[in-house]
């Protein structure tokens, strides 16, 4: 099977990217040292490409009425243009289609992002939902548009020196809201943990982008230190955390899923009818080694399983997230097998760390 | 990085120095720890452990993935490199002065008969295709 490629592809090979299959796209993993590339994004600001994941734009009278059908999450939080909410998509049986983010830019226009190895069946699913209860509206992919994300305390104020132009738009920017900049379209939203930007623009245009911010200092990270920043972050990965076989309470999105208005969704009857079971905590590794995803985790209250473990360059410390009984509580001793030894782990709140810092306490 | 002259191979990655005691000492390859990238543990075998060749024995993790160390030939662990227990970033930093563990091999004609560097880079070749 051939990879898929995105516009930078011939960049990352001129900038010396080990390159990999990731879910069909051939993707940077590492440019150099991925520990590295992880402190740069935490300390100063790095950017990715994610012209993987993908773009799609719902116009049409009535998107709101549909969106709050359509998610998890109440698209009624969305009052100021330019805002954006994060929301699982479910099945009819609570099992998660994907996580995603919505941008409100008007009432006739919403901006959905959705990841790269479920856009396919995202679209298709959205699609069918409005032909049987909005056929007035209109999904698109947009194709035609390119991603990168500029992230760490110093990345907006690069963007800037980059394209001048969306300055005065971006400037007054909440964490959490988009501008459209006619070409380009710049949110405050990421993956990291950190500040920074989600830029949007014409596929033409993104590697003369991509060369204009490394000549201004922003040197590129690949998706090996998104994945530990993300995790640091404790932020799910869909596939990994959660997946159509897990609800969104087991899998630590409670706070995106509205149960209280009466508005209906898809999912809900589901979610009301099935109480959650397990739940999703962080675990950070007493002992030496190293946490990883499908470790089991035995706890006082029964078995649970890790679905995304790694290294955290800012603890130095092997950190987890992983699926447990819901009468683990935050303090616990659990034990994790690796390989043939049991291993101590703490249970913690997640994040693990923000803004460049540890947030773990004891 | 090329792969010292004096050294022998296996297909599995690891290299094999003889000492002068007629002990050896094993370790990763520049290719094995540049497929891993950033080490951050090293797990080595209990020194007085038996090993029988090509056995698991080891276990190098980076943040990406957990990798095993098999034993070249059979023999007995002698020595272990705990430097890399606080620092295993050192093999990153030179595979080839990074000794994980040491062995007395059971038939010194056994480590003769590993590959050398030019065959192991003959593996490696084949490898990237």
């Amino acid at each position: 099977m051939t990879l898929k490629q995105t516009p930078l592809n011939a960049a990352h090979r001129a900038m010396g990217a080990k390159m990999v299959d990731f879910g069909g796209w051939d993707m940077p993993v590492n440019y150099g040292s991925q520990i590295d590339e992880h402190h740069q994004v935490r300390n100063d600001c790095g950017m990715f490409d994610v012209c993987h994941m993908r773009v799609v734009d719902a116009k049409g009278e009535g998107i709101r009425a549909f969106l709050r059908y359509l998610l998890a999450n109440n698209a009624d939080k969305l009052t100021l243009p330019g805002k954006a909410l994060y929301s699982a998509m479910l099945r009819p049986d609570g099992g998660v289609i994907d996580d995603l983010i919505i941008y409100f830019m008007s009432e006739q226009w919403f901006r959905i992002v959705v990841n790269a190895g479920t856009a396919d069946k995202d679209i298709a699913w959205m699609k069918q939902q409005a032909t049987a209860h909005a056929p007035q509206l209109t999904i698109t992919s947009r194709d035609d548009l390119a991603m990168v994300a500029v992230q760490g305390p110093n990345a907006r104020a690069k963007v800037w020196q980059v394209l001048p132009q969306t300055r005065a738009s971006t400037e007054g920017l909440q964490n959490f809201q988009a501008a459209d900049c006619g070409e380009y379209f710049v949110a405050r939203t990421g993956y990291t943990g950190e500040d920074g930007f989600e830029v949007m623009l014409p596929k033409e245009k993104v590697e003369e982008f991509w060369y204009a911010l490394n000549k201004a200092g922003v040197p590129p990270i690949g998706l090996g230190a998104r994945d530990t920043l993300r995790l640091e972050a404790g932020m799910n990965l869909y596939g990994q955390d959660m997946d159509e076989n897990v609800g969104p309470l087991e899998s630590g999105l409670s706070w995106t899923v509205d149960l209280k208005s009466e508005r209906d969704f898809i999912g809900k009857t589901s979610l009301l009818a099935n109480p959650p079971r397990s739940k999703l905590v962080g675990l950070v590794l007493l002992d030496r080694g190293v946490l990883r995803g499908h470790q089991k985790v035995h706890t006082a209250h029964g078995e649970g399983e890790i679905t995304s473990g790694s290294f955290s360059p800012t603890l130095e410390k092997s950190i987890a997230l992983a699926r447990v009984p819901n009468g683990v509580q935050i303090g616990d001793q659990v034990q994790v097998t690796i390989r043939d030894k049991m291993l101590a782990a703490k249970v913690v709140k997640y994040p693990f760390a923000r803004n460049g810092k540890s947030v773990v306490s004891g | 990085m090329s792969n010292p002259a004096n050294f022998k191979y296996t297909a599995s990655h690891e290299w094999v120095r003889s000492e002068a005691d007629g002990t050896i000492s094993i370790g990763i390859t520049q290719h094995a720890q540049e497929l891993l990238g950033d080490m951050v543990f090293v797990e080595n075998p209990a020194v007085g452990r038996k090993l029988k060749a090509k056995e698991e024995c080891a276990v190098v993790e980076s943040v990406k993935a957990a990798a095993d160390v098999y034993a070249p030939v059979s023999g007995e662990v002698v020595a272990v490199n705990s430097e890399l227990d606080s620092a295993p970033e050192a093999i990153n930093v030179d595979p080839y002065a990074a000794w994980m563990f040491r062995m007395r091999p059971d038939n010194s004609a056994d480590v003769a008969a590993l590959m050398d560097a030019a065959a192991y880079q003959a593996v490696v070749d084949s490898e990237a295709h």
